[in-house]
């Protein structure tokens, strides 16, 4: 029997039972869209994480010391050392610490990071407006702050703050700049945050002691060799105790997490796969009775001469045309489904073409695979017993 | 052209085993037209189904065309049964959703015509039994008798040497009936064999030898 033909026998025996095929069909049709739809999920998820640390600085090594015994941080003279260090190409020193911010009538709970001109360029985090804090701030110990975005959208809403004198746990500091927008990352919100001058900030907190520190290498394919030379100094200081200090690699960081999100791209996309399966199994079903149904058909067919390729073709290439079409619109669902959560939920979702190419190849695979075995029933029927059948 | 020599058919229901033929040796010739008759539960359908290659004896030997076919494989039979012979079925056995046209390409899909030659092919024999204007309806829109005769056209689909017809008239009225009967004796007489399976001495009697069969065993042939 001619391919052509064989799909027209199906796609006719399909239009015979609509409401049978269609319902058989959901269960393709919504593991196909559920693959899709999770998976594009967890990849918009994975995306928008690679690409916060991406914007963190892939060159970036962050260290803070928890000190051992009375040596509790590190000084201003040991940063200089550092910075002189081969393939470091700048060094940004922070305190901080809990401050509560208030301008007119509006307070707000805020951490405070007290840092100097280096800060901006090593963390990757400009102002949006109004200027950065310069050398020159940090030599006179100036009063002035900078605003994470958040925190100038609770004080002063629209309005322009630059200029403005807020409070900062009481005392005056003249707002010169605002911080772009950055969202969150793994060290905290840093929307919710204001940077002063670091000098200023020694003095305000009572610490000259620093125990947070950003270093930029010079590229991302030395980090490893700067992290090392790092931890060497640090271990000298700290009396070779390992656990007086800790070092965070962001490129690191950035594998695992990719690690962990593609293991929750798996997961979710195999827990949508199983209902895929189930989806085939309903094929199966109605495959098998299907093939009890037309038995007498099989038995005419045979009588005249059909083979049992033949009858293994037509119930196969069915359970095919059933599950690719229920697989079609599932690719369609789920192009659908997650360009809605995008637009109801603001979910960042993306759709990569090899997900759509597998989940429907897959959902092909299923149908034939479930397919199998109500064919073979169909096609070992003896024609004898089949034409005898009522 | 048809040589059975002592079959026998044992149906194995459960642990009742049943003998529908106990030894039925039988000759037919090319051209001949032959009814065997019995009462129902004779054997004859077994000894149709037998030499319709639909199933193969339990012992005895079968030659179709001077060949040995007892050790035939299924698709072996299958090749028999659509190019060596035609069926015409007491129930017609038509695909109901196939239409008319459709059901008569069905032998030639299966020998893989291509589409153009078919849908000529089964044109020309729907219109042999005038039929021509029917050929998209399907068979539940068709008279008992449209219907035979749309059987008739697919079993000569295949330009089969041998015609094998079970019961024909059964679920016919006389008038259809005599219609089947009538072209059953032209495509005789152009030199097709028909083999024609019935209980009624009436439908034998268009035949030129009748074989009479009883208790799996034939009774009694004689020529008319």
């Amino acid at each position: 029997m001619d391919f052509k033909m064989a799909i027209k026998v199906a796609l006719k025996n399909i239009r015979t039972n609509k409401m049978r095929t269609f319902l058989t069909m959901l269960g393709i049709i919504i593991g196909v869209s559920a693959v899709i739809i999770l998976v594009s999920v967890a990849q918009g998820t994975t995306e928008n994480i690679t690409k916060r640390i991406e914007s963190l600085g892939t060159n970036l090594l962050s260290i803070s010391i928890r000190g051992r015994g009375t040596e509790d941080s590190i000084s201003m003279e040991e940063i200089e050392k550092l910075k002189n260090k081969k393939g470091i190409d700048s060094v940004a020193p922070v305190v901080n610490g809990n401050v509560t911010v208030k301008y007119e009538t509006e307070t707000m709970d805020v951490t405070l990071e007290g840092v100097d001109q280096n800060y901006s360029n090593v963390r990757n985090h400009h102002s949006e407006y109004g200027r950065a804090i310069n050398p020159i701030d940090v030599e006179y110990r100036q009063k002035i702050v900078l605003l994470g975005s958040e925190v100038k959208n609770e004080l002063f809403g629209d309005a322009n703050p630059i200029g403005e004198k807020i409070q900062i746990n009481g005392n005056d500091f003249k707002v010169v700049g605002v911080l772009e927008e950055k969202g969150s990352s793994l060290g905290g919100n840093n929307d919710e945050k204001i940077l002063i001058p670091i000098s200023t900030a020694q003095r305000f907190l009572r610490t000259t002691g620093i125990r947070n520190i950003y270093i930029q290498a010079t590229s991302a394919d030395i980090v490893e060799d700067v992290q090392v030379e790092v931890e060497n100094f640090l271990l000298k200081k700290f009396n070779n105790d390992e656990d007086a200090y800790r070092v965070f690699n962001q490129a690191e960081m950035l594998s695992t997490m990719g690690e962990v999100t593609n293991n929750m791209t798996m997961m979710l996309g195999g827990i949508a796969a199983i209902s895929l399966l189930v989806g085939g199994i309903g094929i199966m079903n109605i495959m098998l009775v299907s093939v009890t149904e037309r038995t007498r058909e099989i038995g005419i067919r045979k009588a005249i001469g059909a083979k049992r390729k033949d009858i293994l073709i037509q119930f196969l290439l069915e359970s095919a045309v059933i599950s690719g079409l229920g697989g079609l619109i599932g690719v369609l669902l789920g192009i659908g489904g997650s360009d809605l959560i995008t637009r109801f939920f603001s979910l960042n979702t993306k759709i990569s073409p090899f997900i759509l190419i597998i989940s429907y190849s897959f959902s092909i695979i299923v149908g034939m695979f479930f397919g199998i075995y109500p064919a073979s029933k169909a096609s070992k029927l003896k024609p004898v017993d089949a034409l005898r059948f009522e | 052209m048809i040589k059975i020599v002592d079959v026998t058919k044992t149906y194995n229901t459960g642990k009742v085993k049943f003998q529908a033929l106990k030894g039925v040796s039988l000759d037919i010739e090319k051209g001949e037209f032959v009814a065997i008759i019995g009462p129902s539960g004779s054997g004859k359908s077994t000894l149709m189904n037998i030499i319709g290659c639909l199933d193969l004896p339990t012992t005895g030997k079968y030659y179709f065309e001077d060949k040995e076919i007892n050790n035939y494989r299924e698709n072996q039979l299958a090749d028999i049964r659509n190019k060596k012979i035609g069926f015409i079925f007491q129930k017609f056995n038509l695909l109901s959703n196939l239409n008319t046209l459709e059901n008569v390409e069905l032998p030639l899909i299966y020998r893989g015509m291509d589409e153009k030659q078919r849908k000529e092919k089964a044109l020309k024999l729907l219109q042999n039994v005038g039929l021509s204007n029917h050929l998209n309806h399907t068979p539940s829109e068709l008279s008992g008798g449209q219907q035979q005769r749309v059987a008739i056209a697919r079993a000569l689909a295949g330009e089969p040497q041998i015609i094998l017809a079970d019961e024909p008239t059964g679920n016919l009225d006389t008038k259809s009936g005599k219609e089947v009967l009538s072209i059953l004796k032209e495509l005789n007489r152009k030199g097709t064999t028909i083999i024609l399976i019935t209980h009624d001495m009436e439908v034998a009697e268009s035949a030129k030898r009748i074989v009479t069969i009883r208790d799996g065993l034939i009774l009694e042939e004689r020529v008319v």
